[in-house]
């Protein structure tokens, strides 16, 4: 078992994300390269123009979920450090919902730490969202 | 038994409130709890997927719940 503690940074918020933070916690003097991922808010979805997206959380089960997931990705991967911030609220088209930083010795490892952790967010950690557009709204995903 | 049911995203839409007591016998598992909310709201049936989250943590079928638990409906998830 790695001692993550230090090596974690998990953030849930309903503020504006700040890339700088992540890059300042995952910056180590040992790592070789640090991989960003910063999701954006997307003007359409299968050719319908989205207004803004509205996300929600269930805080406690998501924190515990996005930890969980950043701990399997240290060992995983052999990983130096990961910042996992998401934010909450309503956000208008280019705002950032998402962003994971991960630094390691090489890296190769952390292009693959870094996805495992967005495409493992998206199936497990509850959050959801719901897409606002000119004349309705839709929760993400709820139905095929 | 009654238990507190908390709803996020659609399935608030469907029960129509975030918090809910549900009457269930005592000793029902996470399966009961589903096979009830499918047969009282059939706007279930359209969901790709339902999870239930017993006190933080993803519960399976056979958990059994009692009142004292959180007890969260867990519908699609879409974040990032």
């Amino acid at each position: 078992m790695i001692m993550s503690e230090n090596h974690i940074n998990i953030l849930l918020t309903e503020e504006v994300l700040s890339l700088p933070n992540c890059q300042a916690f995952v910056e180590e003097p040992m790592v070789g390269g640090i991989v960003h991922f910063v999701g954006t808010v997307r003007n359409q979805t299968k050719g319908k123009t989205v207004e803004r997206l509205d996300f929600e959380a269930y805080k406690p089960m998501a924190i515990s979920e996005m930890t969980k997931i950043a701990q399997q990705a240290l060992e995983k991967f052999g990983v130096t450090k990961i910042a996992m911030h998401h934010r909450i609220g309503v956000l208008e088209i280019g705002e950032i919902p998402v962003i994971i930083a991960i630094s390691s010795p090489h890296r190769m490892a952390a292009f693959e730490a870094c996805q495992y952790c967005i495409d493992t967010l998206k199936e497990t950690v509850p959050i959801w969202k719901k897409e606002i557009f000119e004349d309705g709204e839709v929760w993400v995903s709820a139905t095929p | 038994m009654k238990v507190k049911v908390l709803c996020f995203g659609i399935t608030r839409d469907i029960l129509g409130a975030f918090e809910n007591t549900i009457e269930l016998p005592e000793g029902a598992n996470v399966l009961d709890l589903k096979n009830q909310l499918m047969q009282t709201y059939s706007d279930f049936h359209k969901l790709s997927s339902l999870q239930i989250a017993v006190n933080e943590e993803y519960g399976d079928d056979k958990q059994i719940l009692t009142e004292k638990d959180e007890v969260v409906l867990i519908p699609p998830v879409s974040g990032g």
